[in-house]
């Protein structure tokens, strides 16, 4: 079994997907997608929880210039892996109820960027790596603008250039790499094994964070995410943000840190603070948010500023806290979208201060509508609160006083979500909720899984801690070997 | 060298089926003409390569590489021609003759190995477009075009010859292996031959439209017939930059300190211009004008990194770079013939009336921006790469930022064909249209996936 069946199987879907109509289209994508999330389990069960490599492709791509299709799989991306192809099938599902225009190429679009994702958490080659980032961004481009809300040709071509922009520093960087290389490759420890000098490694720091910082968002780099995650689609944000944000962050372990620990060294103190500062921002933000798709879009960038303070702080404890916490951030955050895709398709408005009541009127979604809050404000037995507390002590214990500002993150995130919450569903109907429907059909699957999810990882986080175990604690010694030579880890 | 032979008889024979009226036989002869020369060349493939005609002409690996694209191009743009010279006059032989005279010319330019060879091809090559942009008799625009054209072309030939005379001057000599042995052997370089290399840049940057003398570019592209336009700026850049490189490369490497500086400035000055005066433009065929300039700027990338594999680099792009051209110049025949004129405005709604057409000037707009996946990324890899292998980190620094901009402009048709209402009627695509449509999308997307085929080449 090599990864290279897990990439190409979406591309042959998406080509598949294109000569069906409408809705079959949809039944058609919907297959593919749970073939392939069958495929990576069959991966995961193969796959022994150790630090190596393993189902892995290594074919000549572009031999000359020493460009392999060099894949592969350990613990840090079978988990990334899962998260990918378990959210394509749920998020096609919260479309079963929509009517897409063009849905064959709506759903083509969707199944090609899947392909592009998990090309970049399998690729071990740096072009690989690049091409994966691109190819998944060109299908959301054209998601977002031609599905997509109102002003969606401004909003989108923004972020497309916002995160164009931060990606071709980074091809620069993979091909400056390249050349110090003597081998001439582009493969992944080939890079990390360069020793270059200090001053050298912070340029690339930089170009490789520049990219990876705008994917996530992190403050200043935000600007384009709430504009973008309000316009999509409702798939399309779930895409962007459930999976897409964690490209970024994926790269900043895989790939930013270990090619240049001395330049992470270096710009260490600003990128916490940075990450910092979006945390309480965004949760501030948040708070005064009206519109409930703008306020969950603030909501992910504080949630992804946490991990990346967790990662960015660099203990063995805070990166396996992002480890899970990308899968949980997923997981909830596709749920917040999915709950705020109901509502604006029952009642038309997003705006909270319209809304109220609704848990009288419809039981089961008001029990999936607080799971699933309860999950995002990391609530303990639910998934947010085991990689929201590893984070945090990770952070607590590099400084105590930056341990405490990123806690607020948890506080602040009560006081929003809950006030949300106690907006949409408590007091008393009015008369545009009074006629709210209950879930049914594929919502209830959709919104069941997600809340199993929420509490099966929460319960029992081992079965997907133990995963990434030896993978990021190889990753996290050599990195500081790297830093404190004479540390003698 | 049988190639240049072929290419230079066909216009004959076509000129004698233009006077016995046998109107159509003249695209299948040209066609198939040109694939009969396309095979001889690559015939030639790998066989050890002299000097030939007294030391006139060398016909070595590059110089096939690029005759033959050159001469596909050529094919593809020809098999738009069909209808579309009827349209402007009768003496539709005549047309066909001179573009394979220029295309003669251009595989001059391709083997020289004397400059005197190369003045003669850019000559023949030069005077043929003066002609060809002025066929349109009774338009305004294609008049200024041609006299405009034929006014700079002529005074930046006057640079070039004066340029190769100082280089004579100096060196004692035409030719290519000699020049080079004189600027190896000799201690204290004449300053006489500083100056003509810096007369030949300015020359040759005027030939491919490098800013600052760039001037000509825009007016004579938006003037000329599209058809025209298309072959001007595919299959003639691309000779432009080869003979460019093929000069540098045989003769002036070791006196990089000297000429990189000026080129250097040069692409700058072209990226910028370029980028920034293509995001004004309200008329598609002015914008890709500008960005044939912008796309001049990345190719001198390939001749400021000259080095073995500079010639593949300005291969693997102005492969990419003309297929995609093509694409947009062929998708604009079909626009201006529906709704008269050039705008962006009239591309609206095309992804709703002819979903093949905006899948194609898609692809082929996501090439020029170099997005992966397509032939521009492969183009845009190789320079950057030939770059940083030179240090040059700023000049890097400042093609990424045009390649941001350069976004907003490709981008805003793909943004008027799709997510914009349509307002015109359904366009109809010819046959032969399709075929080419179909096949350069297809290289597009084959060299961006795969790009083995090409990438070592020479």
């Amino acid at each position: 079994m090599t990864v290279s069946i897990l990439l190409f199987l979406p591309v042959i879907a998406a080509l598949v997907v294109l000569f069906f109509k409408n809705e079959t289209a949809k039944h058609v994508a919907l297959f593919f997608s749970v073939v392939e999330f069958a495929l990576a389990i069959a991966f995961l069960c193969k796959f022994v929880p150790d630090a190596t490599m393993q189902f892995a492709t290594n074919v000549p791509w572009i031999p000359k210039l020493g460009i392999y299709f060099a894949t592969g799989i350990d613990g840090t991306s079978i988990i990334m892996v899962l998260l990918s192809t378990l959210m394509v099938p749920l998020i096609i599902l919260t479309t079963y109820q929509h009517q897409y225009k063009n849905a064959n190429a709506f759903y083509a679009l969707i199944l090609f960027m899947q392909a592009g994702m998990l090309t970049v958490f399998t690729a071990l080659d740096g072009f690989l790596f690049y091409v994966g980032w691109e190819a998944a961004l060109i299908p959301i481009y054209f998601i977002c603008s031609m599905w997509g809300g109102e002003n969606r040709v401004r909003i989108t071509i923004k972020f497309f250039i916002y995160t164009f922009a931060g990606s071709l520093f980074m091809l620069a960087a993979l091909i400056y790499l390249y050349l110090q290389n003597p081998n001439k490759t582009f493969d992944l420890f080939e890079f990390c094994a360069l020793n270059l000098s200090a001053d050298k490694q912070q340029w690339v720091f930089l170009a490789f964070f520049i990219a990876f910082a705008i994917k996530m968002p992190i403050f200043p780099f935000h600007t384009w995410q709430p504009d973008t995650y309000t316009t999509a689609p409702s798939a399309g944000t779930m895409m962007l943000s459930g999976i897409m944000l964690k490209m970024g962050i994926y790269g900043y372990i895989r790939w930013c840190i270990p090619i240049s620990p001395l330049g992470f060294q270096h710009w260490n103190s600003i990128v916490v603070i940075l990450a910092i500062i979006g945390i309480v921002y965004a949760s501030i933000i948040a708070f005064k948010q009206k519109n409930g798709k703008r306020l969950v879009a603030f909501s992910s960038i504080a949630h992804v500023g946490l991990i990346a303070a967790g990662i960015t702080v660099f203990s063995i404890q805070g990166l396996q806290g992002a480890m899970i916490q990308m899968l949980s951030h997923g997981i909830n955050v596709v749920g917040m979208f999915f709950i705020w895709d109901i509502i604006s398709r029952r009642m038309n408005t997003l705006e909270i201060n319209q809304l109220g009541g609704i848990a009288k009127v419809a039981p089961k979604f008001a029990i999936a509508f607080l799971i699933i809050t309860l999950g995002t404000v990391a609530l303990p037995l639910t998934n947010g609160f085991v990689g929201e507390f590893l984070l945090l002590n990770g952070i607590y214990q590099g400084n105590a006083w930056l341990g405490a500002i990123a806690g607020l993150t948890i506080i602040l995130g009560a006081v929003y979500m809950l006030r949300m919450y106690k907006g949409v569903m408590q007091g008393e109907t009015n008369e545009l909720t009074v006629n709210f429907t209950d879930i049914h059909g594929s919502e209830t699957v959709v919104l069941v899984i997600i809340c199993a999810l929420i509490i099966g990882i929460g319960v029992y986080p081992q079965a997907i801690l133990h995963l990434s175990e030896n993978s990021v604690g190889n990753l996290g010694h050599a990195v500081i070997t790297k830093i404190f030579p004479s540390a003698g880890y | 060298m049988n190639t240049l032979i072929v290419i230079s008889i066909l216009p004959i024979i076509l000129l004698y089926l233009g006077l016995y009226k046998v109107k159509n036989a003249l695209l299948p002869v040209t066609i198939i003409g040109l694939i009969a020369a396309l095979v001889l060349a690559v015939m030639q493939w790998n066989t050890v390569a002299t000097p030939i005609y007294s030391g006139m002409m060398l016909f070595d690996n590059t110089s096939i590489a690029f005759s033959s694209v050159a001469i596909v191009s050529t094919i593809l743009i020809l098999l738009l021609s069909k209808d579309y010279f009827d349209r402007i006059s009768d003496h539709v032989a005549e047309y066909y003759s001179i573009i394979l005279f220029s295309l003669a010319g251009i595989i001059v330019m391709l083997s020289y190995n004397n400059l005197t060879m190369l003045f003669i091809g850019i000559e023949i090559m030069s005077v043929s477009l003066y002609i060809l942009a002025g066929i349109k008799k009774s338009d305004f625009a294609s008049n200024e075009a041609a006299l405009k054209y034929f006014l700079m072309g002529a005074f930046s030939t006057g640079f070039l010859l004066f340029g190769v005379t100082l280089i004579y001057g100096a060196s004692g000599s035409f030719d290519l292996g000699k020049i080079r042995d004189y600027v190896l052997t000799t201690p204290s370089i004449d300053p006489m031959f500083y100056t003509g290399i810096a007369l030949m840049i300015v020359g040759l940057c005027f030939k491919v439209g490098a800013a600052p003398f760039h001037f000509w570019t825009p007016d004579v592209y938006e003037g000329a017939p599209t058809l025209i336009t298309a072959f001007m700026s595919t299959v003639v850049k691309t000779a432009g930059f080869a003979a460019f490189l093929r000069l540098f490369a045989a003769c002036f490497v070791t006196l990089s300190s000297f000429w990189v500086p000026i080129l250097l400035a040069i692409a700058f000055i072209t990226l910028f211009i370029g980028n920034i005066t293509a995001l004004y433009q309200q008329s598609f065929k002015r914008m890709l004008a500008y960005s044939s300039i912008s796309h001049a700027g990345y190719l001198l990338f390939a001749i400021i990194a000259v080095g073995a594999s500079s010639a593949n680099s300005i291969l693997v792009y102005a492969l990419a770079y003309s297929v995609a051209s093509i694409i947009a110049f062929g998708a604009l025949i079909l626009i201006q013939q529906q709704s008269g004129n050039d705008n962006f405005d009239s591309f609206n709604g095309l992804g709703k009336n002819n979903p093949f057409l905006a899948l194609t000037l898609t692809v082929a707009m996501l090439s020029l921006a170099g997005i992966p996946l397509t032939a521009g990324f492969i183009g845009k890899f190789f320079m950057f790469r030939g770059a940083l292998a030179q240090y040059q980190v700023w000049l890097v620094v400042v093609a990424i930022i045009n390649a941001i901009i350069s976004i907003f402009y490709y981008f805003r048709v793909i943004i008027a064909m799709y997510f914009r209402e349509a307002d015109g009627a359904e366009v109809v695509v010819p046959a032969s249209y399709k075929f080419v449509l179909a096949v350069c999308a297809l290289i597009t997307v084959i060299v961006g996936v795969y790009p083995i085929f090409i990438s070592n080449l020479i």
